[in-house]
């Protein structure tokens, strides 16, 4: 198979597509811009807000985020452990896992002190389970902020 | 700790509303407006299923 040249092939796209409708690619901001402060805000929930110099807005993440947690604990939630096989399955025990570890510290130093609750059935441990998995999600939510601040797209 | 399901989901609601009011906007003003609408928004849908629920197993 003939392949066109690249000058040929260039030319024709130019014809195609006018200039103004290729957007050019924004530049990858650095890694050491937002890495360590995305790790902080993993790691401590509103320490990247913090390290940003927001506190009112670290204090409040955090707050929101270990009460969150923390009423997960006292409802005797349980943590997901990452399980594979149907696609179902996978999506919800490993998105689970990934929730529960977004809490960061949080859920490092609980795993740690030995906390296992087995899965049984009530409606408050099933809220339990879930405010474990929202605590990290809020988490997630919280770094993405970090991350937009650290890179100046957001104030 | 044993919540109704009424508790957990407000506690649940305020503390979402406060985080997306906190990364989704840009001035405080905007902020608290914006965690109250959210807030009002799951309690009112938290009223509504509840209603829908209770016609519905009546």
């Amino acid at each position: 198979m003939d392949l066109l040249p690249a000058a040929v092939t260039l030319d024709i796209l130019k014809k195609v597509m006018p200039a103004d409708s290729i957007a050019p690619k924004e530049p990858t901001p650095p890694l050491k811009l937002w890495l360590p402060t995305v790790a902080a805000a993993w790691f401590i929930p509103g320490l990247g807000h913090f390290l940003l110099k927001r506190p009112i807005r670290a204090m409040l993440l955090c707050a929101s985020v270990i009460v969150m947690f923390a009423a997960g604990l006292l409802m005797r939630g349980t943590f997901f452990e990452p399980q594979t096989g149907d696609l179902l399955n996978t999506v919800i025990y490993v998105g689970g896992f990934l929730g529960n570890l977004s809490s960061g510290l949080l859920y490092l130093v609980t795993v740690w002190f030995g906390y296992a609750q087995p899965d049984v059935a009530g409606h408050v441990h099933d809220y339990g389970t879930k405010f474990l998995v929202g605590a990290g999600l809020l988490n997630v939510l919280a770094m993405v902020d970090a991350y937009e601040i650290a890179i100046g797209k957001k104030e | 700790m044993s919540l109704s399901h009424f508790e957990a989901a407000v506690l649940f609601a305020l503390l979402t509303s406060i985080v997306l009011g906190i990364v989704t906007k840009k001035t405080d003003r905007e902020r608290i407006r914006y965690a109250a609408y959210c807030f009002a928004c799951f309690v009112g849908t938290l009223f509504g299923l509840g209603w829908l629920m209770y016609l519905g197993h009546r």
